[in-house]
C-alpha cells in the first residue's frame, strides 16, 4: 500500500503520550460509541473498518489506471498508439485541439498545481498575476471591460450570467435561445428550480434564433450562443435590439477560438460574455475539468460572480496583486451573496492564459483560420456525398450540422469501427427548431489534415450507403 | 527546536535535520515580474502548427463580412523561451504544498501524491471526448462507477452523483435534491434551511440559490449546535439543516443523532457538508449519523490538488430514498458486466455540462486505490493526532476557546495577544509566512474572536509539526508592534487590499503608467487592448 503518512510507530507513541492517550482509537472518544465503525469481516473474511480493498503500491495503482485507460478508445494524438485512436470530428463545446508542450509543462508546475486559493497574497503573487493576465486576455477576447478568474464550465458560466442579470434587473425571466448548447440549457433549468428564474425558449429558424415573439413578462436577460450549438453565426445586432426593446441584458456565449476571427461580442452590444474555455489549453478530458469564461461591462462588476484579481501595491509601494471586491463573495456576504462559487478552475485558467500568450495576436487568428478551413473542407467533402444535406442554411464557422439518410446515432456507431468519432448525433434533441434534426454535428480543428478529412468522407459515404 | 519534552522531539534524532521540515522561507522571486503584456515585443511568436495540406482560404472567404473582425485581438507577442521564463519566475513567487506545510483550517491542504498526476494524464483517460459513445468509454465508466461505490462506502450512503464540480456546486445540488424530495411528497411549502452560526459562507449562499431562507442557529458554550435552540426553530417551514461534522471549530457534534432525529421529526432532511470529512474516514460515517445528503470535497479529503483555487470535485451522496432524484446521467453497471449511462427516474437534471471534473475524479480514484480502506482510516487517525498534538502544544500560548479534544483541526484565538500586545490574528498569520509556513485560516469561524483555524493534515511529519508549533509559540512570545509590518521576507510585503477595491484595476492597460519597470518596452509601445467604442449599449 502506498502511504503518505510520514509518522513512525515510535513517533505516534510519543505524540499519544504527550496527549495522555493509550491508542489512536482513544482520539475518537468524542465520537459516540454507537456511531463508531467496528472492524467487520469483508471480502476474504479479514476484519476491516471499510468495505474497500486494501491499498496498492504505486506501480499497481498505475497499472490499474492504465488498464482503465486502455479500456477506452481515446482520440488520436500523443501517447495514443497509431491505429488505435479515433480521429475526432466531434465538438459540441469540447474540441480536439493541440495543447502545446509549453502549456503542459508550465501548467504542471507544482507551485501552480498544489497552491490553495490565493488568500495570503504575499505568498501567492504567482497565481494572482497569472490570473490577472488571464482576466485581461479574456476581457480582450470578449470585447468587454472585466473578466472574472474562472467558473466551472460553459454551463455554469451561463447559470451565473443569468443570475447576475436577474440580480441587476430585478427580473427573473431569461429568454434563452434554443441555439445554446442543450446541456448548458438543461443545467440552467436545473438551477432555475432553486433560483426561481423562469426560462423562456427562443426558437431557431433555419439555424439562427428568432426573437420575434417574446415572453409576456419582460425578461432580465437574453442568452444567445455565437457561433451557436449548430455552428451558425447568430445575428447579434438583432439580439441586441430585442434586448433593448425589453430593457434586458444581453448575454452572449462565445467561443474563444472562433473569437480569433469574429468581432468581439462586447463590441456588438453584449453586456455579459460567457463561454467554454477548454479549447485553449485543456485536453478533451472526458468533459472536465473545463473552464467557464465570464466577462462583463464595468458597471456590472459588483455583481460579478466568482473571484476577481486586482492590481494594487504592497507596503513599500511595489506593484502587487490581490483578490478584490471580496465583499461580493459568499464567505463575506453569506446568504445575501448572488453566487456561491468558492473553488473555481484556477489551474485551467492559468493554462488558458499560458496558451493565449503562446498564441499571441497572430497565433489566435491563425488557429481560428485553420479551424475554419478544416471545417469548411470537411463540410464540402460531406455535402459532396449523395444523400448528405445541410441541416440548416445559416452561415457556419466553428462546426456544422448535416442531415443524413441513416439515423445519426447509428452512423456514429458505425464510424467508430472505421476509426472515426464522426460527430455528435442530434437525434435526441427535439429543441433545435421546426424541421431540424435528426442530424449530425461535426467539427474539425487545426489538427485535422486533408488526408484524415478525405478518409472520413470516404468512410461516411460507405456507412450511410 | 524548543518543542515540548513530551512531544515528537523527544525521539532520539541522529541529525537535527532528520525527518526534514516542510517549510520554505524565503521564497525566491523578490524581484517584481513584468506582466506578459509588458514583455510583449511585436512580431515575436511562440506558436507553430502542423502541416495539414488544406486549401488556404482567406478569412474573408470563411466569415461573412458583418461578422469578421477588422483587427486581431491584441494578445502578448513573445517567444516560447520568454514565456517559459515568465511563468517560471511567477512560480517562484508562489507558495505551495509541495514547498511546505499549508495548515489552512477547513481546507485540508494535504500532500498530493504524484502518482495521481501520472494517472490523470494517461492518454487513455485524458484524450477521450465526452460525447464518445459508451461502447468506447467502458474504462471511464468503470472508473466512475467504482469511485462512486467507494465514496458511498466511506460516507455510508446508497448512491452518488459525481457531476458537481466543486463543494459549493455539491451543496447547491444537495439543496435542489432536498427541494425535489419535498415537492414530490406534495410538501412544497417549506421555506427555511437551518445553518449553525459556525458554518462556511458557501452554506448560506447555497441556501439562497436553492430558493430557501437561511435560519441561523447558535452554538452552545461547547462549540456545538445548541439542541434546545435548534428545537425552537424547527417547524413545518423547515426543509432541512446543513451541518459540518466535525464542525468548523474542529469539534465533533456528539448530539448528532438527536439533531438528525429532531430535524427528521419536523419533516426536514439532514445535509452533511463534507468539508471536514478528513477527520472521520473509516471511523464513523454520515449515513450512520442520520444524514440524508452528503457532499464531498475530493480536492480536500481525496488529495486532488487545489490548483491555486481549483479545479476540485464535489460529488453528492444520498440515501436510497433520494437516489431517484440525483443529477443524471449516472454511470451504471449492467448485469452483463458492461457499463453505461442512466438518468434516474425523477432526476433534478444536469448540474454540469458533461460528466463532472472527470480527471479530478480519476485522481481521487487513484488515491483510493493507493490507500485502500485501512489507509483511509489511517489518514483520519493521523490527521486527528496531528491536530490534537498541535492544539495541546499551543495551550498557554494562545487562547484555546474550547478546551476539549478536537478532530482534524483546532481553532485557537489571538484575542489575548491582540488585547495585550496589539498583535491580531492576521498579524500572526503574516508573521508565519516569514517563518516559511503558510498561514492558518484567519478570522473564521466567525464565532471565535481573532480566530486562527489550524489544520495540519496527516501528511505533515512530527518534525514539521514541531517546527510549526515552535514558530507559532515564538511569534506569540516575541510579539512586538513591528510585527504589524509583517511579512517582510516574502516576494511582496503586505498588500493594500483597500486600494485594490477602491481603485479597481482588474485588467492590464498599457495606457496606465507602468510604474518604474526596470526593463522592457516603454508602456505606450506595448500592445494596446483591442479598440472598442466607449458605449456599447444599444449600438447597431
Amino acid at each position: 500500500m502506498a502511504d503518505y503518512v510520514p509518522h513512525t510507530e515510535r513517533e505516534i507513541e510519543a505524540m499519544l503520550g504527550f496527549l495522555g492517550l493509550a491508542s489512536l482509537d482513544d482520539l475518537f472518544s468524542v465520537v459516540p460509541e454507537a456511531l463508531r465503525l467496528a472492524a467487520r469481516p469483508h471480502g476474504d473474511g479479514t476484519p476491516r473498518f471499510l468495505g474497500l480493498a486494501d491499498g496498492l503500491g504505486e506501480p499497481d495503482v498505475l497499472a490499474e489506471m492504465e488498464r482503465l485507460g486502455a479500456a477506452n478508445t481515446a482520440c488520436t494524438g500523443p501517447g495514443v498508439p497509431s491505429g488505435r485512436g479515433l480521429v475526432c470530428f466531434a465538438g459540441g463545446g469540447a474540441y480536439d485541439h493541440e495543447v502545446p508542450e509549453a502549456v503542459r509543462a508550465l501548467g504542471s508546475r507544482s507551485e501552480y498545481v498544489t497552491a490553495y486559493t490565493p488568500y495570503q497574497a504575499e505568498v501567492a503573487q504567482g497565481v494572482l498575476q497569472a490570473l490577472f493576465e488571464y482576466q485581461t486576455m479574456v476581457a480582450r477576447l470578449s470585447g468587454l471591460d472585466v473578466a472574472n478568474a474562472s467558473l466551472y464550465d460553459g454551463a455554469s458560466a451561463c447559470v451565473e450570467a443569468a443570475n447576475l442579470a436577474a440580480a441587476v434587473t430585478g427580473r427573473p425571466g431569461v429568454w434563452l435561445s434554443r441555439g445554446v448548447h442543450p446541456h448548458w440549457r438543461s443545467t440552467m433549468a436545473t438551477f432555475a428550480a432553486g433560483s426561481g428564474l423562469s426560462l423562456v425558449p427562443a426558437p431557431l429558424q433555419d439555424g439562427v434564433t428568432s426573437w420575434d415573439s417574446g415572453p409576456a413578462d419582460a425578461p432580465g436577460a437574453l442568452v444567445v450562443q455565437y457561433p451557436n450549438y449548430l455552428g451558425c453565426l447568430e445575428d447579434l445586432d438583432a439580439a441586441r435590439r430585442a434586448a433593448d426593446a425589453r430593457g434586458a441584458l444581453l448575454v452572449v456565449a462565445f467561443d474563444p477560438v472562433a473569437a480569433g476571427l469574429l468581432r468581439p461580442p462586447g463590441e456588438r452590444g453584449a453586456d455579459v460574455v460567457v463561454g467554454e474555455g477548454q479549447a485553449l489549453g485543456t485536453p478533451l478530458s472526458f468533459g472536465g475539468p473545463y473552464l467557464g469564461l465570464l466577462a462583463c461591462r464595468l458597471e456590472l462588476v459588483r455583481r460579478l460572480p466568482g473571484r476577481l484579481v486586482g492590481e494594487t501595491v504592497d507596503a513599500e509601494g511595489r506593484r502587487a496583486y490581490v483578490s478584490t471586491l471580496r465583499t461580493r463573495e459568499q464567505d463575506i456576504r453569506r446568504e445575501r451573496a448572488s453566487s456561491n462559487v468558492c473553488t473555481n478552475q484556477t489551474l485551467i485558467a492559468v493554462a488558458c492564459a499560458i496558451q493565449m500568450a503562446w498564441l499571441g495576436t497572430t497565433g489566435l487568428r491563425e488557429l481560428a483560420l485553420r479551424c475554419a478551413r478544416a471545417t469548411r473542407h470537411t463540410r464540402q467533402s460531406l455535402l459532396a456525398i449523395d444523400g448528405v444535406e445541410p441541416l440548416v442554411g445559416a452561415p457556419v464557422l466553428r462546426e456544422f450540422a448535416v442531415r443524413l439518410p441513416v439515423a445519426p446515432s447509428i452512423v456514429v456507431e458505425r464510424m467508430l469501427d472505421e476509426g472515426f468519432l464522426a460527430g455528435i448525433a442530434l437525434d435526441g434533441d427535439p429543441d433545435l427548431g421546426p424541421g431540424v434534426g435528426p442530424g449530425l454535428l461535426v467539427a474539425a480543428t487545426e489538427r485535422r489534415t486533408r488526408g484524415q478529412i478525405d478518409a472520413y468522407a470516404t468512410a461516411m459515404a460507405k456507412v450511410i450507403r | 527546536m524548543t518543542g515540548d519534552q513530551s512531544g515528537p522531539s523527544a525521539s532520539p534524532e541522529p541529525s537535527p535535520a532528520a525527518g526534514g521540515r516542510a517549510a520554505s522561507a524565503p521564497l525566491l522571486g523578490r524581484a517584481e515580474e513584468p506582466t506578459v503584456f509588458e514583455l510583449s515585443s511585436p512580431g515575436r511568436r511562440a506558436w507553430s502548427f502542423a502541416e495539414v495540406d488544406l486549401p488556404a482560404w482567406d478569412a474573408a472567404d470563411l466569415v461573412p463580412a458583418e461578422h469578421l473582425a477588422e483587427e486581431p485581438v491584441a494578445l502578448p507577442e513573445l517567444s516560447e523561451r520568454d514565456l517559459v521564463a515568465h511563468h517560471t519566475r511567477l512560480t517562484h513567487r508562489q507558495y505551495s504544498v509541495d514547498l511546505g506545510a499549508y495548515p489552512l483550517g477547513s481546507c485540508t491542504m494535504k500532500y498530493n501524491p504524484k502518482l495521481a498526476d501520472a494517472a490523470s494524464s494517461l492518454p487513455g483517460l485524458a484524450r477521450v471526448h465526452p460525447a464518445t459513445p459508451s461502447s468506447c468509454t467502458q474504462g471511464w465508466l468503470e472508473l466512475l462507477v467504482a469511485l462512486g461505490e467507494a465514496l458511498a462506502e466511506v460516507t455510508g450512503m446508497a448512491a452518488v452523483s459525481l457531476q458537481p464540480p466543486a463543494g459549493a456546486a455539491g451543496e447547491l445540488t444537495g439543496l435542489l435534491l432536498m427541494r425535489a424530495w419535498h415537492d414530490q411528497r406534495g410538501d412544497a411549502g417549506r421555506t427555511k434551511v437551518v445553518i449553525p452560526d459556525s458554518a462556511h459562507g458557501t452554506n448560506p449562499a447555497s441556501v439562497t440559490l436553492g430558493g430557501y431562507r437561511a435560519v441561523t442557529v447558535a452554538s452552545d458554550e461547547r462549540g456545538c449546535v445548541d439542541l434546545d435552540a435548534l428545537r425552537k426553530v424547527l417547524d413545518d417551514d423547515v426543509a432541512g439543516i446543513m451541518l459540518t461534522n466535525p464542525n468548523t471549530l474542529g469539534l465533533f457534534e456528539d448530539d448528532i443523532v438527536e439533531i438528525a432525529t429532531a430535524v427528521h421529526d419536523a419533516g426536514g432532511l439532514v445535509y452533511y457538508d463534507g468539508a471536514n470529512l478528513n477527520a472521520i474516514l473509516g471511523v464513523t460515517r454520515p449515513g450512520d449519523m442520520g444524514f440524508d445528503i452528503v457532499h464531498l470535497n475530493l480536492h480536500k479529503t481525496f488529495a486532488v490538488p487545489h490548483g491555486g483555487g481549483g479545479p476540485g470535485a464535489g460529488p453528492v451522496a444520498v440515501t436510497a430514498a433520494l437516489a431517484p432524484f440525483l443529477p443524471g446521467p449516472l454511470p451504471v453497471a449492467a448485469a452483463d458486466g458492461s457499463f453505461g449511462w442512466e438518468t434516474p427516474a425523477r432526476s433534478i437534471g444536469r448540474v454540469h455540462g458533461w460528466h463532472g471534473n472527470a480527471l479530478a475524479l480519476a485522481r481521487a480514484y487513484a488515491y483510493v486505490l493507493a490507500l485502500g480502506g485501512d489507509g483511509l482510516r489511517r489518514v483520519s487517525e493521523i490527521a486527528v493526532l496531528n491536530a490534537n498534538w498541535l492544539r495541546r502544544r499551543l495551550v498557554g500560548h494562545y487562547v484555546v476557546p474550547h478546551d476539549r479534544p478536537c478532530m482534524h483541526e483546532c481553532v485557537v484565538s489571538a484575542a489575548d495577544l491582540a488585547r495585550e500586545r496589539g498583535l491580531r490574528a492576521v498579524d500572526v498569520a503574516k508573521r508565519l509566512l516569514e517563518e516559511g509556513f503558510h498561514a492558518p485560516t484567519v478570522s473564521f469561524p466567525l464565532v471565535v474572536k481573532e480566530a486562527l483555524m489550524i489544520e495540519p493534515t496527516e501528511t505533515e511529519s512530527p518534525q514539521t509539526l514541531a517546527a510549526l508549533a515552535d514558530a507559532l509559540v515564538r511569534i506569540a512570545e516575541e510579539a512586538s508592534p513591528d510585527d504589524r509590518q509583517a511579512p517582510r521576507t516574502t516576494p511582496v510585503g503586505r498588500v493594500d487590499e483597500v486600494r485594490a477595491a477602491r481603485r479597481l484595476v482588474a485588467t492590464f492597460d498599457a495606457r496606465r503608467p507602468a510604474g518604474g519597470l526596470p526593463f522592457g518596452e516603454p508602456a505606450e509601445e506595448a500592445a494596446p487592448p483591442s479598440g472598442r467604442p466607449p458605449d456599447r449599449r444599444g449600438e447597431g
